[in-house]
Formats: C-alpha cells, structure tokens, sequence
C-alpha cells in the first residue's frame, strides 16, 4: 500500500494493521527516516529550524507503486506498505516509513532495504532546508545512487 | 506542451508550469532542453548544468533522446532527495 500524506502517522499502529489477521506472517520489517539537522559544509547542527518536502503528485504515486511491486516480485511478502510525508517538517519529524510482512525475516528485512533504497534515488520528492541564511535545497548523494546499485544485476 | 519544473529548478526559472508549443524543429528532450535555454537569462542559468537535471516524459524518466510531442506532460526538475 501507498500513502503520500501531509499528515503525520503512528508507527506502531501502522506496523500492528499490517500484520492484523495473516498468521502466515511470521515478522515484520520497517524503516521510518526522521528530518535531520545536517547544519552545512563545516557547520555543526542546530543550522536547520526546518525543512520542505516538494514532490511531484501523480508520479510520486506512480513510481512508489513500482518500486512497491517490484519489491514483490522479488521477495514473498504477506503485506508491505510506504507512506511518504510531504509540506513543512522540523528536525525529530518523522518523514517515511517503509514496511515489510513475511513469513521470514530475511524476505522481510531485504525487502525493506530495498524499498527504502530505491525509494531515494527515484521517487520524486525534494528537500529543501531553512537555515539562517535562507532556503537551501538539499544535494542529492552519491551514496544514494550506490545503495541502489547494491539490488541491480 | 505541459511543462512542469520542480525544486530549485522552478525557484530558477520563476514558475512551476507553463504550456507551450514547439517549435517544428524539437522532437526530442535534448532539443527541448537546448530551445528551452535559448529562452531568456532564467532558462539559460537554470539549465546550464545537465549533469544536474532531470526529466520525466508523461511521468516517466526518460534519457536525451527521448521523442516529445505537444500533446506530452514534461516535467524538468533536479535529482531527487527524498526518504
């Protein structure tokens, strides 16, 4: 399931609904990403007040059900859910979480590092951070781009 | 044409959507960047940097040689930096 939101969500609640009912499932795996206070190049923290998620409705939605569905394809998953934040965040705020259900750890664990890696480098979504000196729009890594490599070939 | 720009791109550019016909002469996403450049100082500093920019074709990603056509969503925007 796919859900881009404004909203907050309670992850406990989530991981418990994901789980409810199918006792196939043998474990559940998540990954819930919180804003960060980066600070900048040779900066410390306590820089960022705030940042902005922008995204690109329609194929934000679009490329998470992909990303999703291939997840599937590769492992035997019960359930798997993403929800992604969008709007104003402050450092602490919870941004994305990425669930997995399997009746095995190793399909529920992968599965979710999957997601949550191919889920940076594809999905349309934009961080942009107030600092003291303005807005600041956060450089995407190479780091990310290598994560993804990881699940490739 | 519906264009779509996100991120700084669109702080860059001024506007986050514009319709627009092209010219006979671009048919594909190498061609739209370059005429999009030629369009004023904005679009020119904007775009100046390839290595940087992104584009989706109807809501996909799709490389330079990519054919577009008016009836096209083309969304130009920086690589991405959500989760």
């Amino acid at each position: 399931m796919i859900r881009v939101q404004r909203e907050d969500f309670d992850t406990g609640a989530e991981l418990d609904r994901l789980a409810a009912g199918d006792h196939s499932v043998g474990g559940v795996a998540s990954f819930v990403g919180l804003v960060r206070d980066m600070g900048g190049p040779g900066n410390s923290t306590g820089q960022v007040s705030a940042l902005t998620l922008e995204h690109y409705p329609g194929m934000t939605e679009r490329k998470l059900a992909e990303i999703e569905a291939e997840a599937n394809r590769r492992w035997p998953l019960a359930a798997s859910l993403i929800i992604h934040r969008y709007g104003r965040l402050e450092p602490g705020d919870r941004i994305v979480l990425v669930a997995t259900a399997s009746p095995h750890r190793e399909a529920a664990l992968a599965a979710c590092h999957f997601l949550i890696d191919w889920l940076k480098t594809d999905a349309p979504f934009w961080k942009s951070e107030e600092t003291p000196k303005g807005e600041r729009w956060v450089a995407a890594h190479a780091d990310d781009d290598a994560a993804k490599r990881r699940w490739q070939g | 044409m519906k264009l779509l720009y996100f991120a700084w791109l669109r702080s860059r550019i001024g506007h986050a959507e514009e319709q627009t016909t092209l010219p006979e002469h671009v048919r594909d996403v190498g061609g739209l960047l370059e005429w999009l450049r030629g369009r004023g100082p904005a679009y020119a500093e904007a775009l100046r940097d390839l290595s940087v920019v992104r584009v989706a074709v109807n809501q996909d990603y799709v490389g330079s040689g990519h054919p577009i056509s008016d009836r096209d969503e083309v969304a130009i925007f920086p690589p991405v930096t959500g989760g």
